[in-house]
């Protein structure tokens, strides 16, 4: 599928193969499939930079899109059997309350601890290069959801992007934090580069907030996913920005983490109460969207991180 | 900070104040703490290892405890 995907992009003029329904349907497990992964990630991208000598029109090229609304239908149906909540909050406490319990437990995790306390420098590099995924891109995919909401929903997310965009510095652009601490190591700050040798998860967990941010049915799944995010964002970040100062990297990557320890503080916060408290009192019939969107990150990013300490010890034991 | 000059005060049930609009947090020691960004979270439960900024201990304590319980046997290589 990337490589029809690819073709698609690249063939000048004439009949363009694209990726077919019966090629969407066919992946058994879509959120562990790479070459599907890496086919919606390439369309997705269209809508956020785009490719270098890509015609920026084939953003809004009929073939492509068609192509791939089946591919985030079986998304979509892969998040919700993966993320099934049985839980549909109706007030913005009820929200707050579902938000808090599902997050709490949460602690640094597995993933975390292991970088802050065990990981080798070569783990921490490969940990920081798959990550990059996301964070060169960070934030971005929510602040597609800015004009489908309103009221103070929308006032609290312009908020929390503001502090995500720097806070009026654009040298605290947290993306580009990210990418200082990439620089620091002698990483490229190429997202291609990335995308190239990323697993499939890494790529299922930054386009399942594509699919939330991109379509406005699910804009409550889109906060609730970032709600997850940031509840959970404040100990593992103290705990990665231990690793590095263990581990004597360079200060720009523990800048990246300690930033994040008492911004994501706030964050959460602003995301649990101010803005997805007041969504659902906006539109009560968001609820179950939002908790299906926690639901989702915790559990698409769970898979993500499995996967990298999967590797690091089958690593070990070949070892031992 | 803010346009209007209004500073607000929020408490999170649970978890730390945010404080809107503030220039600077002088903590107990009487350091002043320039304030980067538009809302802060302050330390309410003093387990933060970043005061006067909430960190999210009062969520690691719980969770340190829940492990402790859990999975006294757990080792690294696990």
């Amino acid at each position: 599928m990337s490589e029809a995907v690819i073709r698609a992009l690249t063939v000048p003029t004439g009949p363009r193969p694209v990726p077919s329904p019966d090629d969407a349907r066919r992946v058994t497990d879509p959120l562990t499939d790479r070459d599907f992964q890496l086919a919606l990630w390439m369309l997705y991208e269209l809508h956020y930079r785009g490719f270098d000598g890509i015609d920026p029109d084939l953003e809004w090229d009929p073939l492509l899109i068609a192509a791939r609304r089946p591919m985030e239908a079986a998304l979509e149906a892969a998040v919700r059997e993966l993320a099934a909540v049985d839980d549909e909050p109706t007030t913005a406490k009820e929200v707050a309350t579902a938000l808090t319990r599902m997050t709490n437990g949460c602690g640094a995790g597995e993933l975390a601890t292991f970088l802050g306390r065990h990981a080798t420098k070569t783990q921490f590099r490969e940990y920081l290069a798959e990550r990059a995924v996301y964070h060169l891109h960070e934030s971005d995919p929510q602040s597609f959801v800015l004009p489908r909401i309103d009221g103070p929903a929308k006032v609290a997310l312009a908020e929390l992007q503001y502090d995500e965009y720097g806070s009026g510095r654009p040298d605290r652009i947290h993306a580009g934090l990210y990418a200082k601490a990439l620089t620091s190591l002698g990483i490229p700050t190429d997202l291609l580069t990335h995308v190239d040798r990323a697993e499939a998860t890494t790529l299922a967990s930054v386009n399942t907030m594509s699919l939330f941010a991109l379509n406005r049915r699910l804009r409550g799944a889109a906060l609730g996913h970032l709600a997850a995010f940031e509840a959970t964002s404040s100990l593992p970040c103290a705990a990665i920005a231990e690793g590095a100062r263990r581990l004597g990297l360079p200060p720009e990557v523990a800048d990246y983490y300690d930033e994040h320890v008492e911004a994501d503080a706030v964050h959460e916060q602003l995301a649990i109460r101010d803005i997805c408290g007041a969504l659902v009192e906006n539109e009560p019939a968001l609820g179950a969207d939002v908790v299906l969107g926690a639901a989702a990150c915790l559990a698409v990013d769970g898979l993500a991180a499995d996967v990298l300490l999967d590797r690091w010890r089958d690593l070990r034991s070949a070892a031992s | 900070m803010t346009g209007d000059g209004r500073v607000t005060v929020q408490l999170c049930p649970g978890g730390p104040m945010l404080l809107r609009g503030a220039d600077e947090v002088v903590a107990d020691d009487g350091t002043v703490h320039p304030v980067g960004r538009p809302v802060v979270a302050l330390c309410r439960c003093r387990r933060s290892q970043r005061m006067p900024w909430c960190d999210n201990s009062h969520k690691a304590r719980r969770t340190d405890r829940a492990d402790r319980a859990d999975r006294p046997e757990r080792s690294d290589e696990n």
